[in-house]
């Protein structure tokens, strides 16, 4: 059987990783969290702007829904950290890892400037390697996801 | 807000006597806010364009996941879903909902906790 994440007959999802990939994942969501607690930065892209050009309706935006959707991603985050080592899934507990892993390669691929042409070209030499390797792994595991809530 | 106009009595209160201050009651009725009202933020005619919503290309969300984004928040089809979601991708952006203010708030706030990059305006 390939490694992977696929719907068993029982509508939960069956979950094959290895213990060293389950160790990344839940590590993860408290190194995000902490950058957030920080307020660092290139988070900006998790929160984006609801206008293009007008402050005073962007401020009242995130006056009104900031702390929302800051809940929504970090019980997504705490959710994929609680249940990184699991075989099987909820859809819920899918769901879940659908939003984490989102909000892990928002955070990663903004600081790493990714552009599309960083899914055609992997330069093994490039300081930020291990940190792209990670990137393009949090992404397959999300396709991973989307896959198999699909099937 | 704009200024309000100085306000006018709309009947006087003393009957016109003279020929004077029937000419000044005329020229006061036609600039009488009674007649034309002074706008107020009510009297203005409401924009009543509706807003869109767009979604906005970029480079770190997966285009499996924008078109499984774009099914779950508006029930749109796969067929539907890959369609703006290919328009997204090929030409930069694409509006994905309209309707009032307050439906384009709440799209794109559900757009944003999904981590799509999107923005809302008038059309």
């Amino acid at each position: 059987m390939g490694r992977g994440i696929e719907r068993a007959r029982d509508g939960s999802f069956r979950v094959r990783l290895p213990a060293e990939e389950r160790d990344v994942l839940a590590a993860l969501p408290g190194q995000l969290r902490e950058a957030l607690d920080e307020g660092e930065p290139t988070l900006y892209r998790m929160f984006p702007p609801a206008h293009s050009d007008d402050d005073e309706a962007n401020a009242e935006y995130a006056q009104l829904v900031g702390r929302g959707l800051l809940d929504g991603k970090l019980r997504a985050l705490a959710e994929l950290e609680r249940t990184a080592r699991a075989d099987m899934l909820s859809e819920d507990e899918l769901g879940a890892w659908l939003g984490g892993l989102e909000s892990l390669r928002l955070a990663l691929g903004t600081q790493l400037d990714i552009t599309e042409e960083s899914y055609v070209t992997f330069d093994p030499s490039d300081p930020d390697a291990p940190r792209l390797a990670l990137y393009h792994w949090l992404s397959w595991l999300q396709e991973e996801v989307i896959q198999a809530l699909g099937d | 807000m704009e200024p309000s106009l100085p306000r006018m009595r709309s009947t006087p209160s003393a009957p016109p006597s003279t020929e004077i201050v029937t000419l000044l009651r005329v020229t006061q009725i036609v600039e009488s806010p009674t007649r034309h009202p002074a706008p107020t933020p009510t009297d203005h005619p409401v924009d009543e364009r509706p807003w869109v919503v767009i979604v906005w290309n970029d480079p770190i969300n997966l285009m499996s996941y924008v078109t499984l984004v774009l099914q779950r928040l508006f029930g749109y089809t796969k067929a539907k879903a890959t369609r703006l979601m290919l328009q997204v991708h090929h030409e930069g952006k694409a509006v994905v909902s309209a309707g009032t203010r307050e439906k384009a708030e709440l799209d794109v706030s559900q757009l944003h906790a999904h981590g799509l990059w999107a923005t809302m305006q008038q059309d």
